[in-house]
């Protein structure tokens, strides 16, 4: 008897304990790997320490591409995770799929948090938002290329970082030539000198509002002279030895300047964080991405990279709630501050990057404000950011194009026809998947 | 004389049901899905979906990239193939005469099998690293700028030695099981015959060994367009750029990372219908020809 008795005790103290202190549990997946991943950890170990009443998970899924898959794969079974980290090249995939996701500010007024789009810096509000400007994504790590440079190469050589592409040409490449380094080599040739040398120099990237006014019909505009010229410069400036172009891969670019043979490197603003760890052995610096003065006199602001949180449907309203408050703690000005101290991702909020320049950090790291500053200069029609579906493989024809060009094994003028006509056809393809 | 054999049907049909269910789950379902969405455009999170009936094939057939790739993976398989079988038949044949010592001979020629492909173009990243690879320094040295992930020969010159040095030890442990169930009586008869050891290699021990060859020429060229998958994305390192790619890797790219599941659909069946052909000509043409003893 007295087994019987314990079991049922047992039971009941099981029941009602899970009653009392029910915590609801969600589950967010992401792409955040290494130093960047623990410190996603200690953004959800604090939240969940904050309070009783949600616990969050932070899931790690590789790369942006595999965290994408395993989310559509997981949502097709039914089995997504409350919250999904999407890079800004999966935008258009998961936003066209309308239904997959709730609206990142419906599901916070929903939930009685204040929501302004006006709190964020002006460089991240519309990226992910759709076209009547409503946010459907929360911007999470948030970046934008700039320019890295070694300090003492740029002294030895007796030249000051470059504002425009003209002033690098003609002053900055050659000097540093001449004290011995290779002036410039840069990570990821569509985001730095495709998607964001048309929002640096507010060129249109797409029809039908650079792809925001829908799939249907929406065309690439990466066929034009401005952007030409750009490569055409390219592929004289490394015939010269001013540029060098170490393939498709991140590192391999990035190596040669943490070495010191390479001067100046094109990164993310999210690289400085890492670049701080790493020994390098010179003084480093950053400033905002050049601009071709012949193409405009009046520069804008960049695009954010990166990536950002969705919150996925078909969970119940408990799980909802929960997701709506991790967005706002993420969001506060402290876990921004701190997420923006460990890995150079830009504050998203205005009230954030306030905390930080109060706290100093930019009198410490001046090179930490570049990205954020980029993001605040003045935006322009063609700056809140693009919209194109299948645009994975856009960028992957363009990696391919890009590369056969600085191999020497194509013209400009023959790679963006091919860029052109083939993202043409994958848009097009794209509208009617969206049938 | 009687035959052994059921009463009824059930027993049998009972006894091979797992069986068939295992090959209906795993192989003919998947199989007949990919062939139904390569008919269809569809949203990957399951919204929309387009009938486009063979537009997916036509648009693959008429893709100037789709036939680039297509070439690249016949000139990788013949050379792959070609590579592993000739080094490996060289490797056995010599290992065949070694007398002392021969038992870690083999042992250390067969190692390299238990290796993962993955893990294999690892190593070839190190190897061909551009900075301080040892075989690109030894490239340089003879005059070639060898860069892996920037040159597109270069890429493909590692993919076709990184898999060659993969393939070798199976291919090698097939030969010489091959080469030492030739009867010891053929190679005496051969002996007197014939004093060339090259011209006695070619008239008797080559044919004896061809139905090895030709199963391992079969073996080979199934690796070759589909089991170097991990080969090939490691020394891409999953972004293709410029770089070479085989036709099994542009499903991945297409279907995994570009989220277009019916062009890669589409892309799958193409490849199904390759396999089939192979197995067809193995089965037909060669068998014939080729007589096991």
């Amino acid at each position: 008897m007295t087994f019987w008795k314990i079991a049922a005790l047992n039971a009941a103290v099981a029941i009602s304990g899970t009653a009392a202190w029910a915590e609801t549990e969600i589950t967010l997946w992401h792409a955040m790997g290494g130093q960047l991943g623990e410190t996603v950890n200690t953004i959800a170990e604090d939240f969940n320490a904050s309070q009783d009443d949600y616990k969050i998970t932070p899931v790690f899924k590789g790369s942006y591409e595999e965290t994408l898959t395993a989310g559509i794969a997981a949502f097709r079974a039914g089995e997504q995770p409350n919250i999904m980290q999407v890079f800004d090249a999966g935008a258009a995939t998961v936003i066209g799929a309308k239904g997959a996701t709730i609206p990142v500010q419906d599901l916070l007024t929903e939930n009685g948090v204040d929501f302004d789009i006006n709190d964020y810096i002006s460089g991240v509000r519309y990226f992910y938002a759709d076209s009547d400007g409503k946010m459907i994504g929360m911007p999470f790590n948030s970046s934008s290329p700039i320019m890295y440079f070694n300090e003492d190469a740029l002294a030895k050589a007796g030249v000051s970082a470059p504002k425009t592409w003209e002033e690098f040409q003609s002053v900055t490449a050659p000097a540093l030539k001449d004290a011995g380094y290779i002036a410039l080599s840069q990570s990821h040739l569509p985001w730095i000198f495709t998607e964001n040398f048309m929002s640096r120099h507010n060129l249109p990237f797409a029809t039908n509002d650079n792809g925001y006014g829908g799939a249907e019909g929406t065309k690439i505009l990466v066929n034009n002279d401005a952007i030409k010229a750009h490569f055409t410069a390219l592929t004289e400036w490394k015939e010269n030895g001013l540029f060098e172009w170490y393939g498709t891969g991140w590192g391999d670019n990035a190596t040669p300047f943490e070495e010191g043979e390479v001067a100046m490197w094109i990164g993310s603003s999210g690289s400085f964080g890492g670049l701080m760890k790493k020994d390098l052995g010179f003084d480093f610096s950053a400033t905002v991405l050049p601009y071709w003065e012949a193409v405009t006199t009046e520069p804008k602001q960049t695009f954010i990279g990166g990536a950002s949180l969705f919150a996925m449907s078909g969970h119940d309203a408990a799980e909802n709630e929960a997701a709506a408050r991790f967005f706002q703690y993420l969001t506060s000005p402290e876990v921004q501050y701190f997420w923006h101290k460990e890995t150079g991702y830009v504050p998203i909020t205005e009230a954030a990057y306030e905390l930080a320049k109060s706290d100093g950090h930019y009198d410490r790291f001046p090179a930490a404000e570049v990205g954020i500053q980029q993001l605040s200069l003045p935006g322009g029609e063609n700056t809140k950011g693009y919209r194109m579906g299948f645009y994975v493989q856009i960028r992957d024809v363009m990696n391919r194009e890009y590369g056969r060009v600085l191999s020497g094994e194509t013209s400009v003028e023959d790679a963006f026809a091919n860029i052109e006509k083939e993202a043409n056809d994958l848009l097009a393809r794209f509208a009617k998947t969206q049938g | 004389m009687k035959r052994a054999g059921f009463t009824t049907v059930w027993l049998p049909v009972a006894l091979l049901l797992p069986q068939l269910m295992i090959i209906a789950i795993f192989f003919y379902w998947p199989a007949a899905w990919a062939v139904q969405s390569s008919f269809y455009l569809q949203d990957p999170f399951g919204f929309g979906s387009t009938f486009v009936g063979l537009e997916n094939y036509t648009d693959l057939m008429t893709n100037v990239e789709y036939a680039k790739v297509a070439r690249f993976t016949v000139i990788y398989t013949v050379l792959v193939t070609f590579f592993s079988l000739a080094l490996a038949l060289l490797l056995a044949v010599k290992a065949d005469t070694v007398i002392r010592g021969a038992k870690s001979y083999r042992t250390l020629l067969m190692w390299v099998y238990a290796i993962a492909p993955p893990v294999a173009g690892f190593m070839g990243l190190m190897f061909f690293d551009q900075r301080n690879g040892p075989l690109t320094e030894m490239f340089q040295a003879f005059g070639w700028e060898f860069r892996l992930g920037a040159d597109f020969n270069s890429t493909a010159t590692a993919m076709v030695i990184v898999a060659v040095w993969k393939q070798i030890p199976v291919n090698f442990i097939f030969f010489l099981s091959g080469l030492q169930s030739i009867p010891k009586a053929v190679r005496e008869a051969a002996l007197i015959d014939n004093r060339s050891a090259t011209g006695r290699f070619w008239d008797v021990t080559f044919p004896l060994l061809a139905p090895t060859a030709f199963f391992l020429l079969i073996i080979n060229i199934t690796y070759a367009l589909f089991d170097t998958f991990g080969i090939v994305d490691t020394l891409v390192r999953s972004e293709p750029g410029n770089n070479p790619v085989t036709l099994v890797y542009k499903v991945f790219v297409d279907g995994f990372r570009g989220n277009d599941l019916g062009g890669s659909s589409a892309q799958s069946v193409i490849l199904m219908i390759l396999v089939l052909v192979l197995t067809v000509f193995q089965f037909r043409l060669i068998e014939r020809r080729i007589h096991y003893t």
